[in-house]
């Protein structure tokens, strides 16, 4: 007897934390089958007799997790959980920041020289001020305060230490002003309280924390519809019946029917029916794609017209959209090489803020105009108010984010920020020929009636290219020959009906034979004693192999077979040299055949390299590596992930193109995930366009902090404009990332 | 007179400045099987020394409300956990290689190291 067990887990995060707690409920004694998944925190374990809830909780407990057995509810997942806190955030920012501004906008119209006059009396008493103030100060600010104490604690200084040591200084001694006019006085200041600046930097400083929150949920945007991607239920057919189930419960093997409009599941291969599927969510692809039976179907794609049934293959974690889901996450948790040198200034910036804001102070004192108490004080809150390393630390983040999200919606998969880094540099892209640049299948590409054939007498009339091709297409239909194929293969393409063949007989080396209408026909190599046709040379300088047709024992026609190149790679070709990009194409064909490739293409000559051993690509990669006199530029394979492997993984940048459903391949750097060559010119425009986003976010953070810095400790910048300043440019790098989204790739 | 004082304790507070950030000691936990982090005005402890090849739990639980805490990079191991607050958020890795590893927050003003032995 078997017995089935659903429970919760607690606290898994991660995929490997599916795998431990599986491994643990395997290792029970009894149990035969355990599934756990992540994104409903669900468990199923199938066993041989009845466990006990103890000994469930405790395998679980034993990897660190907790077991919830006759929960009905799971808890909130992950994403959840950081949703409601994120709007509660957003919502609880958007009251400080309101309640704050409208405060202080209250305390500069009661106190700025101007304005005053045009105030109520209520405004313009300092007690009420300061009242104003206390608000903005310990509740505005709370946030602040609570971070800086606790970094403090930890012997760390940070962007709130800045801001809470300015603003707790302007209010302090704006305070004491409040309660002790007379020490002031007698010191020769002007009791004047400074509350307008302390209230208006916090306002101002909440204000770009608002914005910033904001900008940056749309820099996580692309994972999130990925997941929404998913499918929510499939309908598989179980024991003769259709039923709805949850995706979770898919199992491999699984038959599932799809109709039309509807969302494909998982991953899978069609057994029955044909349709139009609209792959572009997941690969880019804009025309939908017409798959048929033994067709490779992905999950969270649209199924367009036909109804079919298709039986999973990979199901969970998988599947195509979980595998680019985990590579983009992963992709964004990683650190482009560019990022090293702002995250070791940052480290160190804020004690050095500090250091410079009490030697402005120092400074000032000493050597600054009277009242050299306020000058002092007021330029250095300056200095700590513009000081901005928030700036520093979001220009590369925020740009790899929305980079590899941009790539994964046009199906270029970048599996980490060095990859997306080092592709700009490329000057040199290698492509492999077949499957890459070549669709890797032979096609009829010419078809060539011999000229002065008049065989009137017969009763084949040779009228059309067409019946050549029926004819040879009838007689190959029983070859296994790749160019039989072709034939066959353009044959039912033009719709022809295969005549009725007698007596085939395939010879080996030369070709085939047979009769038809009593007539015999060869179709194969140039038979000895006849003339080689001049029309078949051309063809074969084309790089093209030729087959001939003979009927009764005279040369009828001649069928030319080329491994065709991809509609896309002319264009892809030419895009890459305007790029100033050099492309060379390496393949194991005969020289001749590649030149012909290579010149329809547009490559040129001296970048052929063929007749190149599959197990030699990674050889002659290193040796271009080598060749390339500029350190700073790059290489970059665009192969097909398999076979390339090796000359993937020896260039700086592999490019492996989609095949498949198999996106993780761990030799490239790039994964293309649909097969058109455009994408190898998205990849690089988008490297280069997120570069330059990068770059320019850094020059604007640094030039900001470097700049800006000895001018408020020179005295040229009011504390008020600081903190205005401050909030700008961490907006400003944030925004200057989100319009990578606008940019074409 | 008081420009005197100021200049010294001006003085004396960069170097207190100095003293105070950047000459810590640096204390160095070892952690086998599991380590809890406490995430809060940084990260408690900020030095994790485990061992090469073995699965370590590092279990980070944020109690800080800054929101520049909210995610933590384990860069070369290309992980970014978003970390909600009073959540224990368990990080599994098995290092292949030796060495220095920097942790941080997402805008990389928070530091940790682990240390791969």
């Amino acid at each position: 007897m078997t017995t089935k067990r659903t429970f919760y887990i607690k606290g898994m995060y991660c995929a490997s934390c599916v795998y431990s707690n599986e491994k643990a409920l395997k290792a029970i004694k009894g149990v035969k089958e355990a599934v756990v998944n992540l994104n409903t925190g669900k468990a199923t374990i199938t066993a041989a007799m009845p466990i006990t809830n103890d000994v469930i909780k405790k395998a679980v407990e034993s990897v660190g997790y907790e077991a919830m057995i006759g929960a009905t509810d799971k808890e909130d997942s992950l994403d959840e959980k950081i949703k409601k806190e994120k709007t509660k955030e957003l919502k609880n920012l958007q009251i400080k920041t309101s309640v704050s501004l409208i405060l202080a906008g209250l305390v500069v119209w009661g106190s700025s020289p101007g304005l005053m006059n045009t105030a109520p009396m209520i405004l313009k008493n300092m007690v009420n001020h300061l009242i104003l103030a206390s608000i903005v100060q310990f509740w505005g600010a709370y946030d602040f305060y609570k971070a800086a104490i606790s970094s403090i604690k930890h012997r760390l200084a940070n962007m709130d230490t800045l801001v809470v040591i300015g603003t707790t200084v302007a209010y302090l001694y704006s305070a004491a002003v409040v309660f002790y006019p007379g020490f002031f006085e007698s010191l020769n200041l002007k009791a004047e309280p400074y509350f307008d600046v302390s209230t208006v930097i916090i306002g101002l400083i909440l204000l770009g924390r608002f914005f910033e929150a904001k900008a940056k949920a749309g820099t996580g945007e692309a994972i999130k519809k990925l997941i929404g991607l998913q499918a929510k239920t499939a309908r598989i057919v179980r024991n003769g019946k259709e039923i709805d189930i949850a995706i979770e419960e898919v199992k491999l093997g699984d038959v599932i029917r799809v109709r039309p409009g509807e969302k494909i599941p998982v991953d899978g291969i069609i057994i029955e029916g044909d349709s139009a599927i609209d792959e572009s969510m997941v690969t880019g692809e804009s025309m939908p794609t017409d798959k048929h039976k033994g067709d490779t179907v992905i999950g969270a794609t649209i199924n367009k017209s036909g109804s079919f049934l298709y039986k999973a293959t990979k199901v969970g974690k998988d599947t195509m959209l979980a595998q680019i889901i985990k590579l983009v996450e992963e992709a964004q948790g990683s650190k482009a090489p560019i990022q090293r040198l702002a995250d070791v200034i940052s480290s160190y910036f804020v004690p050095i803020v500090l250091m410079l804001a009490i030697a402005t102070f120092a400074g000032w004192y000493v050597f600054g105009p009277a009242p050299v108490f306020i000058h002092a004080m007021l330029n250095a809150i300056a200095v700590l108010i513009i000081a901005c390393p928030c700036a520093m630390g979001l220009a590369t983040p925020t740009a790899i984010m929305v980079g590899t999200g941009i790539g994964a919606e046009h199906g270029v998969l970048i599996k980490d920020a060095e990859s997306l880094e080092t592709a700009h540099k490329v000057k040199t892209i290698v492509f492999d020929k077949t499957g890459t640049l070549t669709k890797g299948q032979p096609e009829v590409t010419d078809i060539i009636i011999k000229s002065k054939v008049k065989n009137q007498k017969s009763k084949l009339q040779l009228k059309s290219q067409n019946e050549i091709l029926q004819l040879a297409g009838s007689i190959e239909k029983f070859s296994e020959h790749p160019l039989g194929e072709a034939i066959v293969k353009k044959a039912e393409e033009s719709k022809l009906s295969f005549r009725k063949v007698e007596r085939f007989k395939s010879i080996t080396g030369k070709g085939v034979e047979g009769l038809v209408n009593g007539k015999k026909i060869y179709v194969g190599k140039l038979l000895q004693g006849s003339k080689s046709h001049s029309g078949g040379e051309d063809l074969k300088n084309q790089g093209k192999t030729v087959v001939y047709v003979y009927i009764d024992n005279k040369l009828t026609g001649l069928i030319a077979i080329a491994d065709t190149i991809k509609d896309t790679a002319v264009e892809a070709v030419k895009s890459l040299k305007d790029a100033g990009i050099e492309v060379y194409m390496i393949t194991g064909d005969n020289k001749q055949t590649a030149e012909a490739i290579g010149k329809q293409l547009g490559i040129k000559r001296e970048n052929i390299l063929a007749e190149v051993l599959p197990e030699e690509k990674e050889k002659k990669v290193k040796e271009l590596k080598s060749n390339i006199q500029d350190l700073r530029s790059k290489i970059a394979f665009v192969g097909d992930g398999i076979n390339d492997a090796p000359a993937l993984a020896a260039s700086d940048v592999g490019i492996a193109m989609g095949s498949g459903t198999d996106v993780a391949i761990e030799a490239s750097g790039i994964t293309l995930v649909n097969k058109n060559l455009m994408s190898v010119v998205s990849a690089i425009k988008l490297s280069r366009q997120t570069m330059k986003t990068i770059k320019l976010n850094l020059f604007w953070a640094f030039a900001y902090n470097v700049l800006l810095i000895p001018v408020a400790m020179a005295g040229k910048i009011n504390p008020i404009f600081a903190s205005a300043a401050m909030a700008m440019s961490s907006i400003s790098v944030v925004t200057n990332s989100l319009l990578l989204k606008k940019q074409k790739i | 007179m008081d420009k005197i004082l100021v200049s010294i304790l001006g003085l004396l507070s960069i170097l207190f400045t100095y003293w105070f950030f950047f000459m810590k000691k640096q204390n160095t936990v070892e952690a086998s099987g599991s380590i809890n982090i406490l995430v809060e005005g940084g990260y408690k402890p900020d030095r994790i020394s485990i061992p090469f090849g073995q699965t370590t739990k590092l279990v980070f639980e944020r109690k800080d409300s800054n929101s520049c805490l909210e995610e933590v990079v384990l860069a070369d191991f290309k992980i970014k956990k978003a970390l909600p607050m009073n959540e224990k958020v368990i990080v599994e890795i098995t290092p292949d290689k030796k060495g220095e590893f920097d942790f941080s927050c997402a805008m990389g003003m928070f530091h940790g190291k682990l240390i791969i032995r």
